[in-house]
């Protein structure tokens, strides 16, 4: 193992968008495990650099929590990430499963946002209640919940409005749309920051901001059908305890998976030729 | 966590200060701290590498000279350098000889593509033209639909069908000739770079639509895939320049910067906000500045000048610095900032304010600035001009008047005069005051090192870059110094 080798390990993390402390945190250690197991190969060392990894993310319970009548699971994060299509995908895995599922469309600002949402409920066989254009969403996702408890729905998937995490007064409004979501019949059982995968080191601030506001009780990492790897979850989990609980991985209605730490891991070190 | 470079140069300035040259170690300890921050900023390895070594080049053996110091210098070099990598000018769109102008733009899913159409067209508007938008993203639930709503908003016909994308952009463009449109925008839905079929499809618009330009939309927010996926569209698209989004938030956009540098393509627009009117024609220079962790100082002269006048900004601007602002021109500033967009946008063009001012957001929701102006306008003329003759009778009068409660009078009054101590600090920290203020450290100023831009405001007094001492040394304002957001009820 010599010093490029070291550095091409450091590099390969820091473009997968680990990020630096996390990145030198890692290779330290693992440089201290080489000297005390006498590893010298670079095949064992990415071992070991695989298993620090791991370790870091392993041991987090992944399982959406369940309990609530209904159980409420709410979507939030900045714009563009993919809430809307993961509740899509989401809705569409739970019915399968046999629970009756309720979307709340909470996303009252972007234009159209409950249109592309009710084309999911659709295909998934979720029932769909939605406001006007403008409406409070808070009082939208209420209303859902109401609704699916009247009904005795299992589950309501709560869509929220895409923000920027600098923006005070939006993730005031997202706060309270999180106890309204829990104010009525309901219970909000799980709280799902969405990050894209192709997003740097501003995750890591989005992450805290959100959960901040939210208390989020997990990550949904998206688009990691594509280039990028999305190491920033590393980063997230390691400093907020936050775990990565589901994956997306296209636009289908399959396209959502469990999170699987090995994959995950195994990914962060490969490399995609574009089209 | 994300410390400005000139934080970052603190610690080697002290070790290296009173020598007369840079050595080579001491270049090299900037050039680590100049790696950190670009990798913090999401700047590819491979670009940060390149930079490197033009800086080395340039830093090796600098004489110190005049009234900057070694830090100073190297932050100018690297604010030159950076500046240059993102295209050195500003672009600006061209139009055919022979209408429309065809515009098409492509990215990844969730970049912004539908909002950026709708806002570019309105931009096209402003500048006279008649733009029509074409929806070609057919694969998105209801894309087509968003782009109508934003389209009547904006009075921008839609052409859209529900045939097949490549066919959508040839009706389009057909349609928008038959209504004699001079300028056609083409949204597409989002793709991967490592799609084949759907690259393949984005290609085969462009070759129908023949575009003048071909707009790559990027998140401000991307990491390091950002040049991956740039190079990929690149080579099937050939790019004329980027728009970058999401620049609200306080992602240094880095990612932006790496594929100019590796795509050879300029940021043509930049989008700021979620109104359509947060958008503007990208300035290379600024965001060299974020990407260091430094203020924008000329975009919000800028913005400022679009709103006011440019006098009365100049007037505003230099009274705001020197902390004489009166509760008039405080209302007035209240109703110009509403003019001007939203309020986290501006302030996050200060330097030193952009961790500060986030709050500031809250405080100028609608509402609560109509109340502040009930109180103003309740005041006399001279209680506006020195607030501190306001006693007991005179609130409950002004409560009275302007229907509000007398704890709110006092707390206008307090955050105002916050608000003021906090405008004369950042006045403070121009070069003129300095040395009054923090006379014997020898710091100097950092003047203004960014490429000479527009800057029809001369008056530099307390507008300039702050030294680099002050960057890393004071905070800014005290954090509890203007707690707007607290206070008001919100009703």
């Amino acid at each position: 193992m010599d010093d490029r080798t070291w550095e091409g390990l450091t590099e390969a993390l820091l473009l997968a968008d680990v990020g630096l402390p996390t990145t030198e945190a890692l290779i330290a250690g693992v440089r201290h495990r080489v000297g005390t197991e006498g590893v010298d190969d670079v095949e064992g060392v990415l071992g070991l650099l695989k298993e620090e990894i791991l370790a870091r993310l392993g041991g987090a319970d992944r399982s959406l929590a369940v309990g609530g009548s209904p159980s409420v699971w709410l979507f939030v994060g900045v714009n563009g990430v993919g809430k809307t299509t993961t509740i899509g995908k989401l809705g569409w895995r739970e019915t399968a499963a046999g629970r009756s599922v309720v979307f709340a469309a909470g996303d009252t600002f972007r234009a159209a946002a409950a249109d592309q949402l009710e084309v999911w409920a659709d295909r998934s066989g979720a029932t769909m209640i939605r406001g006007a254009e403008g409406a409070d969403p808070g009082s939208v996702v209420f209303d859902a919940v109401e609704h699916a408890a009247a009904r005795g729905v299992d589950l309501v998937l709560a869509d929220t409005a895409g923000r920027v995490h600098t923006r005070a007064n939006l993730m005031d409004e997202l706060s309270k749309v999180r106890r309204v979501a829990d104010k009525g019949a309901g219970t909000v059982t799980e709280t799902l920051l969405v990050i894209d995968a192709t997003t740097g080191q501003n995750g890591l601030l989005q992450a805290r901001e959100f959960a901040a506001a939210a208390d989020v009780t997990g990550l949904v990492l998206t688009k990691l059908d594509g280039s990028a790897r999305g190491g920033i979850v590393v980063a997230v989990q390691e400093d907020l305890g936050i775990p990565v609980k589901l994956v997306g991985v296209g636009e289908g209605l399959d396209d959502l998976l469990e999170f699987d730490p090995a994959d995950f891991v195994d990914a962060l070190f490969s490399v995609d030729v574009p089209a | 966590m994300f410390e400005g470079l000139s934080s970052r140069f603190e610690g080697i300035l002290r070790k290296i200060r009173g020598r007369g040259r840079l050595g080579p170690e001491d270049v090299e300890e900037f050039l680590a701290e100049i790696r950190v921050a670009l990798i913090e900023a999401d700047v590819h390895l491979d670009v940060i590498r390149t930079l490197q070594d033009r800086i080395r080049d340039r830093a090796i053996g600098v004489e110190v000279a005049g009234a900057l110091n070694p830090g100073q210098i190297v932050v100018k070099i690297v604010l030159e350098e950076l500046t240059a990598v993102l295209g050195g000018e500003t672009f600006r769109p061209a139009y055919a000889s022979k209408p429309p102008t065809v515009v098409l733009l492509a990215g990844l899913q969730g970049s912004g593509k539908t909002t950026t159409a709708a806002k570019l067209a309105r931009w096209y508007k402003g500048q006279g033209r008649n733009p029509m938008l074409i929806g070609a993203d057919l694969l998105r639930p209801a894309a087509v639909e968003q782009l109508r709503t934003l389209g009547d908003r904006i009075n921008v016909p839609v052409f859209s069908d529900s045939s097949d994308p490549v066919s959508v952009a040839r009706a389009g463009l057909a349609e928008a000739v038959r209504l004699g449109r001079d300028v056609v925008i083409c949204d597409t839905a989002g793709r991967l770079a490592i799609d084949e079929d759907l690259m393949a499809e984005v290609a085969e618009i462009s070759d129908i639509l023949q575009p003048h330009h071909t707009f790559l939309v990027v998140d401000a927010m991307t990491g390091q895939d950002a040049v991956t996926t740039a190079e990929a569209f690149h080579a099937r698209l050939g790019l004329d320049a980027l728009i970058i989004t999401k620049l609200d938030g306080d992602a240094r956009g880095g990612a932006a910067l790496s594929i100019t540098e590796v795509v050879g393509r300029p940021i043509a627009f930049a989008s700021t906000g979620e109104a359509v009117e947060d958008f503007e024609l990208f300035h290379p220079d600024r965001l060299a500045g974020r990407i260091l962790g430094m203020g924008d100082v000329e975009t919000l002269i800028e913005k400022a000048e679009e709103t006011f006048a440019a006098e009365e900004a100049e007037a505003a601007a230099v009274r705001m610095l020197d902390g004489t602002f009166t509760l008039d021109d405080f209302l007035e500033q209240l109703r110009a900032l509403r003019k001007m967009g939203s309020i986290s946008s501006i302030m996050g063009m200060v330097p030193g304010m952009a961790a500060q001012m986030r709050d500031m957001d809250e405080a100028l929701d609608e509402r609560r600035i109509d109340r502040i102006e009930g109180i103003i306008n309740s005041m006399t003329p001279a209680e506006r001009l020195a607030p501190d003759v306001i006693d007991g009778s005179r609130r409950a009068r002004i409560a009275a008047g302007s229907g509000t409660q007398v704890g709110e009078i006092n707390q206008l009054v307090k955050q105002f005069r916050e608000m003021r101590k906090m405008m004369k600090q950042m006045g403070g920290r121009g070069p003129g005051r300095r040395k009054a203020s923090r006379g014997g450290k020898k710091k100097g100023r950092g003047g203004r090192v960014t490429a000479p831009g527009p800057a029809p405001i001369d008056k530099k007094k307390g507008l300039s870059l702050p030294g680099l001492g002050d960057l890393a040394g004071s905070q800014g304002p005290s954090a509890g110094g203007l707690d707007l957001t607290g206070g008001w009820p919100s009703n």
